[in-house]
């Protein structure tokens, strides 16, 4: 039986809570208010509420028939979180934070966000609830993502920009950390993704489980049966953890992770951490596979799609790496890129560049494989945030 | 006995004053003889910064001394060459290593516990790892009789202490506020009230830091507790200062707190 994290936060060696001592009792009072009310019937009931009324669940699962034929090999479903209010798998998580948040009387929320889906479903939810929000942004991830940005301030937020390191999205944790750490009675730090310090990989992967568990009724009402793999893109890891959990203990279904690959993992600009065989080490509260120089410094990372581009990944990822339950590949910019216009011209839907890693991956396996085969692909966001940044790479001006 | 304690047992009654720098700032050239300086305008121990790519308990301007050193390409085995140079000249002064985790991890505890003792290291303090996170890379500082420094802050609890308490060697270093360091909103009332509280069960020295920034709180800091760590006010002179003049500028600082840090 499969049953991680321990009680102290670990995925075997990974995991755990290294944070500085001013923060330690604000992650253990949250990870006590967490393993209360996550089998509290009314905290469960109204999180099912919210998820279906508000943010729109279950979401469809489609058989993306054009491009499977096209590709002539096995058929590619696509799990359509793209579908959720705000556009991505981050509400889900966002959304159960929050309801938390609201039961431990903290009247502020603050989110670090790279392609700005978490920024965005974090500002929702603290509309919906009436708490003021501030989210951290890299300075750099503010140029690419501009139309999110835009929409966190509709939203009512204060979107910080982070002009630290490589301005990004770690450097956005190191600042959401440090006004938490600032801010730590009055505040809760909503995480956007399966990492940081204990309990926020297991409490992200349980909110975010909704994905697979839906799946795994939704796959057999459809196609009489679980698929051969399922693929979901990997940055810190949420939304592949959310789809992967409910799997894990069901045999003959091969779990793939997507990493980004940048220019290539030969080339060293990537952000994959798991593909290019990184050393193990420790930042953001947690112990992971680690993009590092030989001195332990974090070097900086490169990836077409802001939401992908950081140093580590999530603990549980590491651990399903090293178990060998779940294998990790690495996809290019170019190949993303790829996938992202067959998508938009065969199938009518703008997939977020996160989710066109996926989504490049199984157009590399599918042909390999035969046609009563099945892919379940996580489309975990869609790409309307994105068009800037393809029209750039295209050289077309809007 | 170790050189912390027994620079505590030589103070007596009187109070330590810890600075802090970061190493390889503004130069690697630099560091050593800022050392020197320190101790000679009254440093009782030095608290030496390890430069981190995500220093994440810092505010802004330790944040850029970390830049200042890494661009220079400063690491922790040249961090530990340094100690090693300042050592032949002062043998007395304890030397307490700060900063995160990652560095020393990728050098291995072992490798590293090994190297501290070689160069006379006599503390390390890692900010993001708490004692839950710390046995096995203690163990390795242990047998080498490095002392483990932690972090008590306002928000840590009764039962943190004692389990604090067990583990520490040398001193303690009480965070004097919420927040990263250089933040301004110090509270000494906070402190006065929470010392006795951390006196019950540590029987250590106490240091205190975060937010002291000038002779008069030093001072009045220096009141309520066994040491006063001062480390972004010397930081940001360092950083306002030309390499002609950063040593007599530090210096002059560092003075006039040691004048104040004496009449507590």
């Amino acid at each position: 039986m499969y049953n991680y994290p321990d009680s102290t936060g670990h995925f075997g060696q990974f995991g755990g809570i290294y944070m500085a001592e001013t923060l330690i009792p604000a992650v253990e009072e949250l990870r006590d208010a967490y393993l209360h009310f996550r089998d509290d019937a009314e905290f469960k009931a109204e999180f099912a509420n919210e998820l279906k009324h508000y943010v729109g669940r279950p979401s469809p699962i489609y058989h993306a028939k054009n491009w499977s034929d096209r590709l002539g090999g096995a058929q590619i479903y696509l799990k359509r979180e793209d579908l959720n209010h705000t556009g991505a798998h981050k509400i889900n998580n966002a959304m159960g934070q929050a309801l938390l948040a609201k039961r431990m009387g903290k009247k502020r929320v603050i989110a670090e966000t790279g392609a700005g889906m978490h920024g965005v479903a974090t500002a929702t939810v603290a509309a919906r609830y009436g708490m003021e929000c501030v989210v951290y942004m890299g300075a750099e991830d503010i140029q690419r993502q501009a139309p999110n940005v835009y929409r966190m301030k509709l939203l009512g937020a204060t979107v910080v920009p982070v002009e630290s390191g490589s301005k990004t999205l770690k450097d956005a944790c190191n600042e959401a950390i440090r006004d938490w750490v600032t801010n730590v009675e009055s505040t809760f730090y909503i995480f956007g993704t399966a990492a940081g310090p204990h309990p926020y990989p297991m409490m992200v992967r349980d909110f975010q489980c909704v994905i697979g568990n839906e799946a795994r009724v939704q796959m057999p009402e459809m196609i009489g049966r679980q698929p051969d793999a399922v693929i979901a893109c990997v940055g810190g890891g949420s939304n592949a953890i959310g789809i992967f959990h409910p799997y894990i203990e069901i045999e003959g279904v091969r779990l793939i992770g997507v990493e980004a690959g940048g220019h290539g993992i030969a080339s060293g600009s990537h952000a994959a951490p798991l593909t290019s065989n990184s050393k193990v080490g420790v930042l953001h509260g947690n112990r992971v596979y680690l993009m590092q120089d030989e001195n332990g410094q974090i070097i900086e990372t490169h990836s077409i799609s802001a939401g992908l581009d950081y140093p580590g990944v999530g603990p549980e990822h590491c651990w399903l790496k090293d178990t060998g339950r779940a294998e990790y590949v690495a996809i290019n910019d170019d190949e993303a890129m790829r996938a992202f216009h067959d998508l938009c011209r065969f199938e009518g839907i703008i997939p977020a560049l996160e989710s066109s890693h996926a989504l490049a991956h199984a157009a590399k396996i599918a042909p390999t494989m035969r046609k009563d085969q099945v892919l379940l692909v996580n489309l975990s966001g869609r790409g309307d945030k994105d068009i800037n940044t393809v029209a750039r790479l295209s050289g077309i001006t809007l | 006995m170790s050189r912390i304690d027994q620079t505590f047992a030589a103070l007596g009654q009187r109070k330590a004053l810890i600075p802090f720098i970061t190493a390889g700032d503004p130069s690697p050239e630099m560091t050593v003889p800022l050392m020197h300086a320190l101790v000679a305008s009254g440093a009782d121990i030095l608290e030496l910064g390890v430069p981190f790519s995500d220093p994440m308990a810092d505010g802004p301007t330790i944040q850029r001394a970390s830049e200042r050193a890494l661009i220079k390409g400063v690491s922790l085995r040249s961090v530990l060459n340094m100690v090693a140079e300042f050592r032949q000249q002062n043998t007395t002064t304890p030397v307490v290593l700060m900063g995160y985790g990652n560095p020393i991890e990728a050098m291995g505890w072992d490798v590293f516990a090994q190297r501290c003792d070689e160069v006379g290291v006599d503390g390390v303090l890692t900010v993001d790892f708490p004692p839950e996170e710390s046995h096995d890379a203690f163990a390795h500082l242990q047998r080498y009789n490095i002392a483990p420094i932690f972090l008590l802050a306002p928000t840590t609890t009764e039962s943190r202490i004692q389990q604090v308490a067990k583990l520490a060697r040398g001193y303690v270093y009480y965070v004097s506020l919420k927040g990263v360091t250089g933040a301004g909103n110090l509270d000494l009332s906070a402190i006065a009230d929470k010392i006795p509280q951390l006196r019950q069960h540590i029987s250590l020295p106490i240091g205190v830091g975060f937010g002291i920034r000038d002779a008069e709180t030093a001072l009045a800091v220096a009141k309520l507790c066994d040491g006063v760590v001062v480390g972004s006010r010397i930081v940001q002179a360092i950083e306002d200062s030309t390499e002609a003049n950063v040593i007599a500028n530090v210096s002059a600082l560092v003075s006039g707190l040691k004048q104040a840090v004496e009449q507590a």
